[in-house]
């Protein structure tokens, strides 16, 4: 796949541009923004900071952290946000394997159907809460109240009752297109030979599925569930549109808890020692990520790396 | 009938069924828009009713509505232009004079994208506050290239790593600069590239809601803090809300439609081959 002849590596060095004005803007903007914020993260993290009394500042060792963790609050976003990721990935995984199964056959009108299929994703989050909160499911004039009053049962006020599970909904919603596309893709390189070689010798459909498929598609789902788990671990703008992190502290999740430290108790430190946390939550699954993506770009590049 | 024909029958409309299920949301949404208020609570629901245009005339006429849909502009088409001009240098370098640093540059630049918002939330909203940034709308699109940068470098990577060595060497054998082999042999034949990882970081940016509604409040807010702002509307103003929504998602969707294989390809950094 490469285009690197050995020719063209020998360039003489004299015409070799200094790539570090091609490169340095886009390294810096990102140093500045990224790299640079997560250090004053960490510092923030050691220091007393309250917005309302900004004269007692100072260092604090790590009790933000003692603080954090001895508050059952904390303990219980981060249980939030493993049941609506877990969830979440469960939900999109099964929902998304079947649709790219079903997608992968060849039908009339099938561009338009995964159009059609794929849109949620590319709903902004606000709009996908307030369709779902109002829309779907308001208690009164909800489309679930009146499917439930037409089957003869009470309707259910939703995101009061079961709003968590409703969030799960929400938000798989929108990432099942993300994993069917995805899935899709990790199809496309399935020989059909060799599917056609086992319906030949008389494998049922779940054979098929079950030693030739699902062993191909491994890879994929891994990264399916990786990305996904990195993106889900930040979700924000769904629940802040639409319960709040609420009822009590039901829908509550790390990134709105850190969010409502520090921008409704104006606990800065506190906050900061939060976003530390969320930092090594999405690492310990960016780590993985990134490796395979390394290792994709080594065997691509030919060696040349 | 045959047993596959008839298979092949219940495939196609279980996939019709499905699509209709996941699109339903938003047609209804589509559908509210076109309410009138009292039609928009009405039950049982109203599939038929007479449509109004009032509800999209108000949006469209609300001079604050323009003011988000233009911030929402200025932030989605700012941040992707800073992004372009930022990235197309450093794919270049990358692409076309890779060095023992390449790949794990790549990676780190990548790894960025990994690190959630709210790890660097905090000091952004401080140094913000003490540049006076809040409520700017250029600044909110500087947060927006951040974010969308690594994509818009990989997809570029991507595509340029392709491209034959042989075109560019003989441009710099007639004596171009680096600029000129850039704008008049690169880029002409990248235009499909460009425009896809153009497009996924508009339709990102766009959508974005986590820093819009934590560096921007009346002045400079977006669409996504204007429609956000309906969750404590007193009073059921369904229509209105579903009108200002559609109008806020319909340009994106489209987008969307047209870029769903580069998207996936942009969000997965060739994670999956």
């Amino acid at each position: 796949m490469t285009h690197r002849s050995s020719l063209s590596k020998a360039r003489p060095e004299t015409i070799r541009p200094n790539t570090l004005w091609l490169l340095g803007p886009a390294m810096l903007v990102l140093i500045i923004w990224t790299q640079i914020p997560f250090l004053l993260t960490i510092y923030h993290s050691f220091r007393r900071f309250d917005l309302l009394n900004p004269e007692r500042q100072g260092y604090v060792g790590f009790g933000n952290f003692v603080s954090l963790l001895t508050d059952s609050i904390f303990w219980t976003s981060i249980g939030n946000t493993l049941v609506l990721v877990g969830a979440v990935l469960v939900v999109t995984i099964v929902v998304g394997l079947f649709l790219a199964l079903l997608f992968y056959q060849d039908f009339p009108g099938r561009a338009l159907a995964r159009t059609l299929v794929i849109s949620p994703f590319f709903v902004m989050p606000v709009v996908s809460a307030l369709i779902w909160k109002n829309m779907l499911m308001h208690p009164v004039y909800g489309l679930f109240a009146w499917a439930a009053q037409i089957f003869g049962q009470k309707p259910v006020d939703w995101l009061a009752a079961y709003p968590m599970q409703s969030i799960v909904a929400m938000v798989s919603w929108q990432w099942i297109p993300f994993a069917l596309l995805l899935i899709l893709t990790g199809l496309q390189s399935l020989s059909k030979e060799q599917l056609e070689a086992a319906k030949i010798d008389g494998a049922s459909a779940w054979q098929e599925f079950r030693y030739i498929i699902v062993p191909h598609l491994a890879q994929t789902l891994s990264v399916v569930v990786m990305l996904e788990t990195i993106f889900l671990l930040t979700i924000f703008a769904e629940i802040y549109a639409s319960t709040s992190g609420g009822p009590g502290l039901a829908t509550t999740t790390l990134p709105y808890l850190i969010y409502l430290k520090a921008f409704a108790e104006y606990r800065i430190g506190v906050a900061a020692a939060g976003a530390v946390f969320a930092v090594i939550l999405a690492n310990i699954v960016a780590i993985f990520v990134l490796r395979l993506i390394g290792r994709n770009l080594q065997a691509t590049k030919g060696g040349m790396g | 009938m045959s047993e596959g024909k008839r298979v092949r029958w219940e495939l196609t409309l279980l996939a019709y069924l499905v699509a209709g299920v996941m699109f339903f949301p938003i047609f209804w949404m589509f559908l509210t828009g076109f309410k009138s208020e009292g039609d928009a609570i009405a039950i049982p629901p109203k599939l038929l009713f007479t449509p109004t245009l009032e509800s999209i005339r108000e949006a469209l006429t609300r001079s604050d509505y323009a003011q988000h849909f233009l911030n929402s502009l200025i932030s989605a088409l700012g941040s992707t232009a800073l992004a372009l001009l930022l990235a197309i240098p450093a794919a270049y370098s990358m692409a076309f004079y890779p060095t023992q640093r390449t790949n794990s540059t790549l990676l780190w630049m990548i790894s960025t994208k990994m690190m959630p918002p709210v790890g660097v939330i905090i000091p952004v909203y401080l140094i913000f506050r003490d540049l006076r940034w809040l409520d700017n709308v250029w600044a909110l699109a500087l947060m927006y290239t951040v974010m969308n940068l690594p994509v818009v470098v990989w997809t570029l990577f991507a595509y340029f790593r392709e491209i034959p060595q042989e075109m560019m060497e003989a441009a710099r054998v007639d004596g171009a600069s680096i600029a000129q082999e850039v704008t008049r042999v690169l880029l002409p034949v990248s235009g499909l590239a460009v425009a896809s990882a153009a497009l996924l970081s508009i339709i990102l940016a766009w959508n974005e809601a986590f820093w819009s509604l934590n560096l921007t409040s009346a002045h400079a807010s977006p669409l996504s803090v204007y429609v956000a702002s309906f969750k404590t509307a007193e009073g059921l103003f369904w229509a209105k809300m579903s009108a200002a929504s559609m109008i806020a998602i319909f340009p994106v969707m489209v987008m969307g439609w047209l870029a769903q294989r580069q998207l996936v390809r942009g969000l997965t950094f060739g994670a999956i081959k």
